[in-house]
């Protein structure tokens, strides 16, 4: 019996060795990059809790829309998982607290993206037992796709991969379209990042309850699960638990950047293409990171609040790396204090390093969308941080890299001289989703990616104007 | 403990990059020219090798020069302007008067790159552009050859490398005969191929010597393989655009071919077409110049096609022997267009364009 488990075992890891080798069997897309992976050091790692910071902070805006109307006052007790703020509308989500204590302020605090922004601050109960008090138990079976749509608005849910877009949003399927399978995203393409990794092996439960979930909600027969093949353990666990009737499959992807956008997956698993401007709703496909649909796997029957999550903690400059579950509202520095620094430590990242922001400040907490904490060193700056900016000698790396197949190079040529609306009109801006490719491989070392942000806020200021 | 708080800077992302820069390519393309020098120098002696050195002393000399001028920080550091001259001295014959060499550098910087605005925004390839200066100007010293593996050729200059400027250039006739080489006739095979119909037949050049480089010729372009070679070594490290090459050759290729069949006593082998003359060196070295070349997938083949197509036109029907130079210039001055004409499909857009609203 064991020795059959291990003979099977080791014959599938050779396959798939193979297959790797030659690249067959793995979904793609053309285009993309191969930047080093760095997972090695957290990628074993098993999922530990974080400590309680004495102080949490809860910006209002941790999502994509409106932000939440806090619904508490200064001065309030609040338990954990109790409601604290309500959504503004459909394009919003409510807001939970992350831990028993009383309100201290509602106010400005620092984010990582620059401004300060409406937060409220919570003084935790030094002693309290922080088990979540406040739970609604509902059995999903019974629900109809609208109430599991109102359902998944309660809990606060995101999308956890970073881009942090209302969830119930996306199970609502627009008028006239019909979405025909669920695409679970387990790419984890970004480099450092195990976050998804740990999370498809020890929630998977948790995980098939969500991707249920989701079906049910958008109407879709079949779901299938994406998993670059560089997380071979992640493939075989989930293929041994998908159920028998094959409505949930794995599909094995090429380990490339960026294989995790949803344009990309589409693409790679199915053929299709999402059409410019559209969502992938469109083309009949709904995507969901597997760390949402595992939280809201657990979180939905028993009605509760998304208060924590899990974040990979890594990095040359920290001393304990490792992937971490931790409370929505933990600042940076109690992180690290926590985790302790190594090194010259020069640079704090939330997100992986391709697409994640450098922060400016150590208040800046850990919200709905933070997937990675990154603290790099100086040697890495050293490495990374161009020593000089040339003109672009038009080599084309950029235009063999974008995934979306745009022209950079011309992009780039047009932006420095702030024709914006050529960079818009004629080559297609705004189907750019800023993944770094281009910049990564510049060999001019020109901030392309950069300057296309720039140009797209231009862009859209310009607008608001016109209107 | 994070008593002693981090300074953290804040940056845009990524926050990784792996790539070469501007100047460690150029440094590459520079290592894989010099087997081709040192192939020059074995071949044609101590004379390729002053013109080598002056070409590119010249080249380098002009951009520095041109920097100081303008108050601008030196851009000699990049490496780009000693390809220039490097190529520029592999494109003329060995013993070309030193004195010319070096106009041709300054001209093909100055006009070529610097006028322009520096590096990444020539238009033309600048060592094609001094040289083709020099066709123009010096069309006599330009079309003289000697004698690949001469002896004495180390120690011994060709009498026309130290022409006095503006003087005119020592006749190499005499000491050709001198060193007394047999059969030598001055010409090289591309030449006899176009003047000798009927009289030396074109295929009587063995063309394994053409592949191996034992020819006269222009300083650097006789040896096929290892210029092949050397391209390979930039290929494998992604620092040239191998696709370049390959269109060139093919469209060469499927030229001379079609000629060929129609007539194959008028006109030479696609063979000998390829391995003849500049069209290795040009292919691999300078239609792949990154600058003047287009950008966009099709358009590098469109691009090497047709200039494989306008060699072997000139080659033919032109007055001169060799097309290649004319023929990469012409594609350069296309790139532009052709970049604009076959810029890719954007994922998730069809190829029709939308009707402007």
């Amino acid at each position: 019996m064991v020795t059959g488990n291990s003979w099977n075992d080791m014959r599938e890891q050779s396959v798939m060795g193979l297959m790797r080798l030659i690249g067959l069997g793995r979904a793609t897309f053309t285009h993309g990059i191969h930047p080093p992976e760095y997972k090695e050091t957290t990628g074993a790692k098993t999922i530990r809790r974080l400590p309680f910071a004495p102080e949490m902070v809860l910006p209002l805006s941790q999502h994509f829309g409106k932000p939440s109307i806090p619904i508490v006052h200064e001065g309030q007790e609040v338990v954990r998982g109790e409601p604290i703020a309500k959504a503004d509308g459909f394009m919003s989500v409510p807001l939970h607290a992350p831990a028993t204590g009383v309100i201290k302020r509602i106010g400005l605090m620092p984010t990582a993206r620059g401004p300060k922004s409406e937060a409220i601050t919570l003084r935790l109960h030094a002693g309290a037992s922080q088990d979540v008090l406040y739970d609604m138990p509902q059995d999903v079976d019974e629900m109809t796709p609208e109430q599991i749509v109102k359902a998944v608005q309660d809990t606060g849910m995101v999308g956890l991969g970073g881009a942090s877009f209302p969830t119930h949003v996306k199970m609502t399927v627009p008028a006239g379209q019909k979405v025909d399978t669920v695409m679970v995203n387990g790419c984890e393409c970004e480099p450092y990042l195990t976050t998804d990794h740990r999370v498809m092996l020890e929630y998977s439960m948790d995980l098939f309850a969500g991707i249920r979930v989701a079906m049910k909600a958008v109407g879709a027969e079949r779901a299938i699960i994406g998993i670059e093949d560089n997380k071979p353990d992640a493939i075989r666990e989930l293929r041994k638990a998908c159920p028998g009737d094959g409505s949930v499959t794995v599909g094995v992807m090429k380990t490339k950047y960026p294989q995790g956008a949803e344009k990309m997956m589409i693409k790679a698993l199915l053929g299709r293409e999402v059409p410019s401007g559209g969502y992938p709703s469109a083309v009949g496909v709904s995507v969901y990171n597997v760390a949402t649909l595992a939280q809201l796997g657990s979180l939905l029957p028993d009605g509760r609040g998304l208060i924590e999550r899990v974040v990979t903690i890594a990095g040359p400059g920290i001393e304990h790396p490792g992937n971490y579950l931790a409370a929505l509202g933990t600042p940076l520095r109690f992180v690290l204090q926590q985790l302790g620094l190594e090194g010259d430590a020069k640079q704090l990242i939330l997100g992986g390093p391709m697409m994640g922001v450098s922060v400016s400040s150590l208040d800046v907490p850990v919200t709905k969308g933070v997937s990675g904490i990154l603290v790099l060193t100086e040697e890495e700056k050293a490495a990374n941080v161009p020593k000089q900016v040339w003109p672009c000698i038009k080599c084309a790396r950029c235009v063999q890299a974008c995934p979306i197949h745009l022209n950079p190079s011309e992009l780039g040529m047009l932006a420095a001289k702030r024709k914006y609306d050529v960079m818009e009109e004629q080559f297609h801006l705004n189907d750019c989703f800023e993944c770094g490719c281009c910049t990564y491989v510049c060999p001019s070392a020109i901030p392309l990616v950069q300057y296309f942000r720039i140009a797209k806020a231009i862009n859209r200021e310009n607008k608001a104007r016109a209107a | 403990m994070v008593d002693k708080a981090p300074v953290i800077e804040v940056r845009t992302s990524p926050h990784v990059r792996h790539t070469p820069t501007v100047d460690q390519i150029m440094r590459n393309v520079v290592y894989a020219l010099l087997p081709v020098c040192a192939f020059a120098v074995y071949l044609f002696g101590i004379s390729a090798f002053a013109l080598i050195l002056v070409s590119a002393l010249a080249c380098v000399g002009t951009e520095q020069l041109f920097c100081r001028l303008s108050n601008k920080p030196s851009t000699v550091g990049d490496f780009s302007a000693v390809i220039s001259g490097i190529l520029l001295a592999l494109t003329l014959p060995p013993g070309f008067p030193l004195w010319m060499a070096a106009l041709a550098g300054f001209v093909g910087i100055a006009l070529a790159k610097v006028m322009f605005g520096g590096i990444g925004l020539n238009v033309f390839n600048p060592a094609l552009v001094g040289r083709a200066f020099v066709q123009a100007a010096f069309p006599v010293a330009i079309t003289t050859w000697t004698p690949a593996r001469a002896p004495g050729r180390f120690w011994e200059f060709i009498p026309s490398t130290w022409t006095f400027p503006f003087a005119v250039p020592t006749p190499v006739g005499q000491w050709v005969k001198d060193i007394a080489v047999d059969g030598f006739t001055g010409a090289t095979p591309l030449a006899l191929s176009k003047l000798g119909n009927g009289v030396v037949p074109h295929f009587a050049t063995d063309t394994g010597n053409l592949f191996m480089g034992i020819t006269s010729g222009s300083a650097g372009e006789t040896s096929a393989i290892l210029i092949l070679v050397c391209g390979a070594y930039l290929a494998v490290r992604r620092m040239m655009d191998w696709r370049i090459p390959a269109a060139v050759i093919l469209g060469t290729y499927l030229t001379a071919e079609i000629f060929h069949l129609m007539d194959p006593s008028t006109y030479p082998t696609p063979m000998f077409m390829i391995l003849a003359g500049g069209l290795m060196l040009g292919a691999v070295f300078m239609a792949s110049d990154m600058v003047a070349s287009p950008v966009t997938p099709v358009g590098v083949w469109v691009y090497g096609i047709l200039i494989g197509f306008l060699t072997v036109i000139i080659r033919l029907f032109g007055s001169l022997s060799e097309g290649v130079m004319y023929a990469i210039l012409f594609g350069n001055a296309a790139s532009p267009l052709i970049s604009a004409v076959t810029q890719p499909r954007v994922y998730g857009t069809s190829r029709k364009k939308k009707a402007r609203a």
